[in-house]
């Protein structure tokens, strides 16, 4: 299963949710396979889409966030996993695709195929963890993960997809994507 | 004479800014509890993530703030350069002078004494207030926020909100 496979499953599912895309080739697949006004591309800030997820999860209480985080990035900011377990925002869902590996820049190796992220947020106090390995776990699962009452944590273990991005460059430019999902997310402009 | 933490933050939310997280400094200990004490501070174990989770509050529809050492300084470049000077999120960032003019722990003299320059670099717009302009440049503040809808910082000298060094 690969980022595009597993995308495939979990993005036709969404609704009205706010998004975080974390950056790099999670974007541009995110992007490629379900966009809405309400998902945040980030293109830099590397580590940090978890902690965006939970400020949007506090600020506007009433909307459903998933956070599209990757091994990465997690492993680069642990330590907002214990922020969010602890701050306990019953709105945000995290997704984590693991493939062990820096796709975006090459599938260099992360360290997650010996460090369980799963293990790591169950530790953290996240009130729901769970992992899927394939196509049909993840089946399977999705519908009552998006259910969830949060912090809620899937890990999605994945296979590196074939070179290449897996998906077309985000067309927003930043500024257009602050003010489309404010717009989006009921902030004043 | 201390500014009152008190009045500190009434004027921050005369200002708009309405959520706070960040990461802690003695010299805005008074600062932090009073926004703890109202529900307005979101703690975080690092201050780049602390401006991630700014960046969130912003996108959903709050006017922000992150209070940090000037030590957490060096750790939010990215955030800054990446995120919000990128986005266009206005924060503001209260950020502490530890190592002003030179009269401080080791540790803290070398970002004591380029943070200046550091914040100008950034084009981050700063002032560092005596007390008594502490109300008028909070206000100040947030009109740079709204206008620019990039990070404005308030610079803590030594003494601004404790008596203490």
């Amino acid at each position: 299963m690969t980022l595009a496979d597993a995308l495939a499953i979990i993005m036709p599912r969404l609704t009205n949710e706010a998004c975080v895309c974390s950056n790099g080739f999670m974007s541009r697949a995110v992007y490629g396979a379900r966009d809405s006004e309400a998902s945040f591309y980030m293109i830099g800030s590397m580590g940090l889409a978890s902690s965006i997820g939970l400020g949007i999860a506090k600020g506007c209480p009433t909307r459903r966030v998933v956070v599209l985080d990757g091994d990465g990035n997690v492993l680069m900011n642990m330590g907002t996993l214990a922020t969010i377990a602890v701050a306990a925002p019953r709105n945000l869902l995290h997704v984590c695709f693991d493939n062990a590996a820096h796709a975006s820049t090459g599938g260099q190796r992360t360290i997650s195929d010996r460090v369980r992220l799963d293990a790591v947020a169950r530790a953290a106090g996240y009130a729901w963890v769970g992992r899927v390995e394939t196509p049909a776990e993840l089946t399977e699962q999705v519908a009552a993960f998006l259910a969830k009452e949060g912090p809620a944590f899937l890990l999605v273990r994945i296979a590196l997809g074939p070179p290449g991005a897996p998906g077309p460059r985000i067309p927003f430019t930043p500024v257009q994507m602050t003010a489309r999902v404010r717009r989006a997310l009921g902030a004043a402009s | 004479m201390a500014f009152p933490a008190d009045r500190f933050v009434d004027s921050l939310l005369t200002a708009g800014i309405d959520f706070a997280t960040g990461v802690p400094c003695s010299l805005v200990g008074p600062v932090i509890a009073e926004l703890e004490r109202r529900g307005l501070y979101h703690g975080e174990t690092r201050e780049d993530a602390a401006l991630g989770v700014a960046a969130g509050a912003y996108l959903g529809g709050k006017l922000p703030m992150v209070v940090m050492q000037n030590s957490g300084l060096g750790v939010s470049l990215n955030a800054l350069a990446s995120l919000h000077l990128l986005y266009e999120m206005p924060c503001l960032v209260l950020v502490t002078w530890r190592g002003m003019a030179g009269k401080d722990a080791p540790e803290h003299l070398v970002m004591g004494e380029v943070m200046p320059r550091l914040l100008d670099l950034f084009g981050v717009p700063w002032r560092a207030p005596e007390p008594d302009a502490l109300a008028s440049d909070v206000a100040w503040a947030g009109e740079r926020l709204r206008a620019t809808r990039k990070p404005v910082a308030l610079v803590v000298k030594p003494g601004l909100f404790t008596t203490h060094s």
